[in-house]
């Protein structure tokens, strides 16, 4: 029985698989130039709104409401979609939730379902567990249909193909999708005709359609899907059932608290004004969309996350994905070495915290994949302090190691020789010898134990002289 | 029924009694501060929703109400559209002569008509200026949300007293409760190396006619 989904299974902890991606230097071309991009675009488009840090007060502090009161609006959201002409299902954990899904298709006569991209229905391996029973998944969304086709990892959570240059897409269409022109070039605007062409038919034939949600209403139960290329409206409009799989956690209370959250998610996630459509719909509409509406309602580790008092604020998350496109780790290694469905600072807090229980060695390492700089607590739209948790998440891992391991030493060395400043003279003097190490200034490759941390850095040499003895040579 | 009914009753108990456990420290209550802009002013909110759609490559025309059908007969002439959908009620002067007008009555159009016809013809609910964005809630001059994705072309005609200046505004006029669809430019990717292409799914071409 597979656990909670989240991480890959088998994937290497995060230093081993940050090496690895560190070496290949088209990935780190192809993402340097992507988060460069995004991340003057986004600066820009939040500068337009002269509301910005009121808008995220709020977008903090609603969220921040929904998950003290969840219990009420979950029971609010439910009675709302069904009293619309939906069915609400609740579903522990992701085994749960797929047999859901696979049910109600099977139920629908279908063996094929379209989906809008999604990341509960990732973080549950939806796909996986229907192709068990039987039932084929066709990604819509032309990123994810890329990562489809080419049997590959989702590297980013909103671009997940992002890691792909147009050669390597173009190849990839060439060899996996089924009567496409072999001269196709690499221009995008040909890739994207291709896709379109592809997925055509299956949007005009889909009977069942399974989407995530980036938004629910509690007072109204209307649900919202954002999205770019239409194929969300495909899915969420043609075929006659409709199953939605949504996080416990993406409430809001009421309607009027959309005009926080549809300003800050395109802003920040793709740079724009507004994304090029958002759907709502309650229940069922007749004569409108899909005559059957399911809404699956998932935990899977939710509430685990929910009950660590620092940790619960990564459940404000809206999945914009700002934090990865300003990440320096992020950016060197890309989304792959995270080994999980969230990548990036988020995904380094919410893994493991998902996991709960089930966290194991590579999950536990994803706290340390970080510089603490904090340039993803300065983007976030939902102001969630991530080096606040990372540094939460490593006391705790800290804690249960026992108190001779290395960092446990290392860092109550560091309380011990920083608590007096004689003591941490004489350190800052030791460290000098440090130089010898230095190559260009950077130290690659301590002695051990100190191996252990060069092993996943440089180190900067130390300098010649102290700053506290520069400042007694020059103004002492 | 019972069947299908009995875990999921079981795993809806479990899942609300694991989150008032999470919240045994039961947080206080949270006063949400709402001191960001409702509404905004500014000079010309047409002219602001004109030069926001066109930032979205998005044809955009200001015309008045007398205009209007000449307008319409022109972008479609333009087009080379012959065969246009619309919903039923649409304005009848909207409903240019030279054009095969095929209306989205109780015989609904089929899927395979839609996917094969010219463009269709709409009106919409509510504009916001600041983002550039048509709303459209299923009602008068709207039609099914089926009518304005599955043709290529949308051509859409925006009122002046449908203009809201910001975000806020324009959600205060919606009911959430009906099928709203919100278009902020045709349809568009940026998912091959973040350069932007129209047209994946939806309309590769949207034309906006803004009239007063």
């Amino acid at each position: 029985m597979a656990g909670r989904g989240v991480t890959w299974l088998g994937t290497p902890t995060f230093p081993k698989a940050a090496r690895t991606a560190l070496a290949d230097t088209q990935l780190r071309t192809n993402l340097r130039n992507a988060t460069t991009t995004i991340r003057g675009k986004r600066a820009g488009a939040v500068a337009e709104l002269p509301d910005w840090e009121p808008l995220r007060r709020a977008g903090e502090a609603i969220k921040d409401e929904v998950l003290a009161n969840l219990d009420t609006y979950l029971e609010r959201l439910e009675a709302a979609v069904t009293a619309r002409g939906g069915v609400v299902h609740w579903a522990r954990d992701a085994a749960e939730a797929n047999a859901i899904v696979l049910r109600l298709t099977r139920e629908a006569g279908a063996d094929e379902v379209v989906k809008v991209k999604s990341m509960a229905t990732a973080e549950i391996g939806l796909n996986e567990a229907l192709a068990e029973g039987g039932v084929h998944a066709v990604e819509t969304d032309l990123a994810e249909l890329i990562v489809q086709l080419g049997e590959d990892r989702p590297s980013h959570i909103l671009v997940p193909a992002i890691h792909r240059n147009r050669s390597e897409i173009r190849e990839i269409f060439r060899r996996e999708m089924p009567g496409v022109d072999q001269d196709i070039t690499d221009e995008p605007r040909e890739l994207a005709e291709a896709a379109r062409k592809h997925l055509r038919q299956k949007f005009l034939t889909a009977k069942v359609a399974v989407s995530g949600a980036n938004f629910a209403v509690a007072d109204s139960g209307s649900v919202v899907v954002v999205e770019s290329e239409g194929n969300g409206r495909m899915c969420l409009t043609l075929p006659e059932t409709l199953i939605t799989v949504m996080g416990i956690e993406k409430l809001v209370p009421t309607w009027s608290d959309l005009e926080v959250f549809l300003q800050l998610l395109p802003r920040s996630s793709t740079a724009e004004r507004m994304n090029p459509y958002t759907s709502v719909w309650t229940g069922v509409a007749p004569g409108d969309g899909p005559k059957n509406f399911h809404l699956v309602l998932l935990d899977n580790g939710r509430t685990d996350t929910l009950a660590d008092t620092v940790g619960r604020q990564a459940l404000r998350c809206i999945r914009c994905s700002a934090c990865l496109n300003v990440c320096p780790v992020y950016e060197r290694t890309g989304g792959a070495a995270y080994g999980s469905v969230y990548p990036g600072p988020i995904g380094a807090i919410l893994t493991p915290q998902l996991l709960g229980e089930d966290v194991d060695e590579q999950a536990k390492s994803l706290p340390y994949a970080s510089s603490l700089c904090g340039a993803c607590f300065e983007v976030c739209p939902v102001r969630i302090d991530i080096p606040e948790v990372l540094v939460h998440l490593r006391a705790e891992a800290v804690e249960s190691k026992s108190k001779a391991a290395p960092e446990a030493a290392a860092m109550s060395a560091l309380a011990w020789a920083m608590g007096n400043p004689r003591r941490w003279a004489a350190a800052q003097k030791a460290a000098g010898v440090g130089r010898l190490l230095s190559r260009g200034g950077r130290i690659s490759g301590l002695p051990w134990p100190g191996s252990r941390w060069t092993a996943s850095r440089d180190l900067p040499a130390p300098p010649k002289e102290t700053f506290r003895a520069w400042w007694r040579r020059t103004r002492g | 029924m019972a069947e299908a009914t009995e875990p999921s009753a079981t795993a809806k108990a479990a899942v609300l009694g694991r989150i008032r456990a999470a919240l045994a420290d039961r947080p206080g209550p949270v006063t949400v501060p709402r001191d960001y802009d409702r509404t905004r002013s500014t000079a010309d909110p047409l002219a602001l929703l004109a030069e926001r759609v066109e930032d979205y490559r998005a044809t955009v025309h200001r015309v008045d109400a007398a205009e209007l059908p000449d307008r319409i007969a022109s972008s479609l002439a333009a087009r080379g559209a012959r065969r246009m959908a619309a919903p039923v009620d649409l304005p009848t002067t909207w409903l240019a002569p030279e054009v095969t007008w095929r209306l989205d009555t109780d015989q609904a159009l089929t899927i395979d008509e839609l996917d094969g016809i010219d463009g269709v013809l709409t009106g919409c609910a509510v504009a916001i200026a600041e983002t550039g964005t048509l709303v459209l809630d299923a009602g008068a001059a709207q039609g099914r949300r089926l009518l304005t994705l599955l043709p290529d072309y949308h051509l859409c005609v925006v009122r002046a007293d449908q203009v809201a200046v910001s975000l806020p505004e324009a959600l205060a006029r919606l009911d959430g409760t009906r099928p709203l669809t919100f278009v902020s430019g045709p349809s568009a990717t940026s998912d091959i190396e973040l350069n932007r292409v129209e047209g994946v799914h939806g309309p590769r071409t949207l034309e906006v006619v803004i009239v007063g």
